[in-house]
C-alpha cells in the first residue's frame, strides 16, 4: 500500500491544495452552485470507522478525496428548506403492502442453494473464526494506518 | 426473405411473419446469433446462450407448427441485462464479486417472457452493478454505441479513412443498461429488458436511438432484479418501437406476490390506438430542464417538438418543477446509502467470489469485499455508509427523504394543475467519444448525465425516451415524456403519435445489412431537424 503523506494533512485538519475538476468541453458543466461554508475534514477516526463498518477499505488518498467531494456535493441539500416536511421512504407510502398469506409455498432447493458457495461442509456454509476483530496484516495496511 | 427482416418491428412484423411462417423462430435465431458474432466489437453482450436460444426456438417452432403458440412474444428473440437473475445461466453484474455465479432461478420478468415462449439470446454488458452512465465501468469492458460505425455518423466525422480513428472515435452508448441499448440498435434482438434507477434505461435509450421505457415504480415485479436502490430501482424495456415497448409492458406488468412492492391493482395490457390523437391533451414544458450545459441543437429539437403538439391542437404550458435542481443531490444521499445497505449481502460466504483470507471471518469479508469490488462501488459504499452514521442520520439521510418529498410533490401539483404529459430532453447531449467520456469520474458523470432524468425515479412516475432526430454529428437524440403514474397507456399513446411525426431514420449498419441479405431499403424519414 502506498504510504500517504496525506496522513500528514489529514491530522493537521489542512486540506491539501485541489486541482477543479476539469471539463473537456463547455457543455459538460453540471451546474454545480457555488459551494457553502468550508466544510469540516473528515477526522480519521471517523475514516477508520467507516472502513470497519463497511468492511470495504479506502485504498488510496483517491478514495478519501472522493469521500470528502461526496460530503461537499451532499452538503448542497442544506439549502433547501424543509420545516414541515415528512421524510418520504416510499412513493406507494399510500397504499398497503401487500403481505401473503404464512403459508409454506417454496423451497427444498438446499442443493442449489449450496451449489453457490464455494466452502461447504454438508449442509453447512463455512466460515472462518469469528469474534476476532480485524487486525490488518502487513502489507494490507491502509495508509490510513500507516499515518498515525 | 428480402427486406430487412432483423430490423423490422417486432408487434407489426417479425411477429405476423412468424405467424404466417415466412420465417421460423430457428431462423430468426441463428441469425440474431451470427450477427451477434460478427458485432462482438461492440461488446454489448457479457454471455450468449446459444445452445437453449436455438433449443427454446426449436420449441417454439413446433409450437407455432401445431399451430399453439403462446401469443404475439412465441420465437421472438430478446436480450436481458446482466444484472438479472437467469436460472443455469451465469449473471455477473459486470463485477468480479459475481462472477461465474450461475442464478439457481429465474427473476419474474425473465420468467414471464419465457413462459409466453421468447428466446433468450444472453446478457449484456452494464456499468458494474448498474453504477454508472456511460456503460464503461463494467469488468469485461466498456459497451460501443453502434452508432460509432454507422454510414450516418461516419459521413459527418472529419473525414479520415484509417481504422485507427475509428477506434478512437467510438462513442459511448451511455448507461447503465448500455449493453441492452447496443443489443438493441444494433438488431441483434427485438427487445432487451434494462433497468432504471436514475436513467439507466431511458439516458443510452436516447444515445442509441431506441425507445426507452421507465414504467411506474410498482407496476412491473423486481424480484430478482439484483437492488441497486429498492426504493427506485424498475426493471426498464427497450424497443425499436413505441408499439413493441407496449407489447413488452403487457407481458411483464403486474402484481408479484414475490414482490411486496408491486401494486395489487389489476392490470389489463393494452393496445396503442393506429391513430393517436392529442388534441385534447396538457403538455407541460418544465423551465427546469432547460438545464445548464444542455445543448442548442437539443434545445432547439425540444422547442420544436413543443411546437408540433400546438400544431396539433394541444394545450402547450410551461411549469414549474422547483426543486429539479437537488433531486441529483437527494439521489446521490439515497443511492449510496441503500447501496451501503445493498451490497453488505456480498461477503462471500453464500455465493459470488470468496477471498483466499481465512484467519477470521471479519477479514474474509473485507478481503472479498477488496477483491470483488470495482472503486465506484467501493466509493459509494463508503460514502452511504458515512451518511448512515449516527450522527449524520438526521443531518442527511433524513434531510434527503424530506427532499424528495419535495420533488414528488412538485410533480404532484403540476398533474394536479391539468397537466397530462410532461415534454423534456432526455440528455445534455448527444454520445460523446469514449476518449472523452472517460476524463471525467463517474460520480461526477453520473451527476451530470442523470440530470434530465433521475427526478422521474424520485417520484416513481412513468417515462419514455423516443428517439427524435439524429444531431449533426450524425448521433441519435432523444426527447422523453414522463407521465402520472399508473397511466402508462397515455403515456404511450402520446409517445406514439410523436413517434410517428419525427420519423426517426434507421441506423445503417453494414454488419446488420450484410446478415440480413436483402437490398436495404432506404426509409425515407421525414427530418424532423
Amino acid at each position: 500500500m502506498r504510504v500517504l503523506s496525506l496522513g500528514r494533512w489529514l491530522r493537521a485538519g489542512r486540506v491539501p491544495p485541489r486541482e477543479p475538476a476539469s471539463r473537456p468541453s463547455g457543455h459538460r458543466h453540471s451546474g454545480h452552485r457555488p459551494q457553502g461554508p468550508p466544510q469540516q475534514k473528515v477526522s480519521v477516526e471517523v475514516l477508520e470507522h467507516l472502513e470497519h463498518l463497511a468492511l470495504v477499505d479506502f485504498r488510496d488518498s483517491e478514495g478519501v478525496e472522493r469521500l470528502q467531494k461526496a460530503i461537499q456535493f451532499a452538503d448542497q441539500l442544506h439549502e433547501v428548506n424543509t420545516d414541515g416536511v415528512e421524510p418520504m421512504d416510499s412513493v406507494l407510502e399510500d397504499r398497503c403492502l401487500y403481505l401473503r398469506e404464512d403459508d409454506v409455498t417454496e423451497g427444498n432447493c438446499t442443493k442449489e442453494l449450496l451449489e453457490n458457495a464455494r466452502e461447504t461442509v454438508e449442509e453447512y456454509f463455512v466460515a472462518p473464526p469469528g469474534n476476532i476483530p480485524l487486525v490488518k496484516l502487513e502489507g494490507q495496511k491502509t495508509f490510513l494506518q500507516g499515518s498515525k | 426473405m428480402g427486406a430487412r427482416l432483423l430490423g423490422h418491428a417486432l408487434r407489426s412484423q417479425v411477429s405476423a411473419a412468424l405467424k404466417e411462417g415466412r420465417v421460423t423462430p430457428t431462423e430468426l435465431c441463428q441469425r440474431c446469433l451470427a450477427l451477434i458474432k460478427s458485432t462482438k466489437f461492440l461488446n454489448a453482450y457479457i454471455t450468449v446462450t446459444e445452445e437453449t436460444a436455438l433449443k427454446q426456438a426449436e420449441e417454439s417452432e413446433k409450437r407455432r407448427k401445431r399451430g399453439q403458440p403462446l401469443g404475439i412474444l412465441d420465437g421472438i428473440p430478446i436480450a436481458v441485462k446482466d444484472n438479472f437473475n437467469t436460472a443455469g445461466i451465469e449473471t455477473t453484474c459486470a463485477s468480479n464479486m459475481l462472477k461465474g455465479y450461475i442464478s439457481p432461478y429465474n427473476a419474474t420478468v425473465v420468467q414471464k417472457l419465457l413462459d409466453q415462449g421468447a428466446v433468450l439470446l444472453g446478457k449484456t454488458n452494464l456499468d458494474e452493478f448498474a453504477m454508472g452512465s456511460g456503460s464503461t465501468d463494467g469488468v469485461f469492458g466498456p459497451v460501443r454505441n453502434p452508432w460509432s460505425y454507422s454510414k450516418q455518423y461516419k459521413e459527418k466525422s472529419v473525414p479520415k479513412s484509417h481504422s485507427e480513428d475509428e477506434e478512437y472515435n467510438w462513442v459511448i452508448t451511455g448507461g447503465s443498461s448500455g449493453g441492452s441499448a447496443a443489443a438493441v440498435s444494433s438488431f441483434t434482438c427485438f427487445a432487451a429488458l434494462g433497468s432504471d434507477t436514475g436513467g439507466s434505461t431511458r439516458n443510452p435509450a436516447a444515445h442509441c436511438g431506441v425507445v426507452g421505457l421507465k414504467p411506474t415504480y410498482g407496476l412491473i415485479s423486481r424480484h430478482g432484479l439484483i437492488p441497486l436502490v429498492n426504493s427506485m430501482d424498475v426493471p426498464g424495456i427497450l424497443t425499436r418501437c413505441v408499439d413493441d415497448a407496449a407489447v413488452l409492458l403487457g407481458s411483464l406488468a403486474g402484481h408479484d406476490p414475490k414482490d411486496s412492492t408491486t401494486i395489487q391493482d389489476d392490470f389489463k395490457p393494452f393496445e396503442l390506438p393506429d391513430l393517436p390523437d392529442v388534441s385534447k391533451l396538457s403538455i407541460g414544458i418544465p423551465k427546469e430542464y432547460h438545464a445548464p450545459g444542455l445543448s442548442s441543437e437539443i434545445l432547439s429539437l425540444w422547442s420544436k417538438a413543443a411546437d408540433l403538439f400546438k400544431n396539433a391542437g394541444a394545450k402547450v404550458v410551461e411549469v414549474s418543477l422547483p426543486h429539479t435542481r437537488y433531486s441529483i443531490v437527494c439521489y446521490h444521499v439515497l443511492c449510496t446509502a441503500e447501496v451501503a445497505s445493498n451490497m453488505a449481502r456480498f461477503d462471500g460466504l453464500e455465493y459470488g467470489h470468496r477471498s483466499d483470507v481465512k484467519d477470521s471471518t471479519e477479514s474474509m469479508y473485507a478481503a472479498t469485499r477488496r477483491e470483488g469490488f470495482n472503486d465506484v462501488v467501493r466509493g459509494r459504499i463508503l460514502s452511504g455508509n458515512y451518511f448512515l452514521l449516527k450522527q449524520n442520520y438526521e443531518k442527511y439521510f433524513v434531510k434527503a427523504q424530506k427532499v424528495r418529498r419535495l420533488i414528488a410533490n412538485d410533480f404532484g401539483k403540476v398533474f394536479g394543475s391539468g397537466v397530462d404529459i410532461l415534454l423534456t430532453p432526455t440528455t445534455l447531449s448527444d454520445a460523446v467519444p469514449y476518449t472523452e467520456f472517460i476524463q471525467e469520474d463517474n460520480r461526477t458523470r453520473s451527476a451530470q448525465d442523470d440530470i434530465l432524468t433521475q427526478a422521474a425515479n424520485m417520484a416513481g412516475l412513468p417515462a419514455i425516451n423516443v428517439p427524435t432526430a439524429l444531431s449533426e454529428r450524425g448521433l441519435p437524440v432523444g426527447l422523453q415524456f414522463i407521465g402520472r403514474s399508473f397511466q402508462e397507456k397515455q403515456l404511450l399513446t402520446v409517445a406514439k403519435w410523436f413517434e410517428k411525426q419525427v420519423q426517426f431514420p434507421v441506423i445503417q449498419l453494414e454488419e446488420a445489412e450484410r446478415h440480413d441479405n436483402g437490398v436495404f431499403q432506404h426509409q425515407k424519414s421525414a427530418s424532423f431537424s
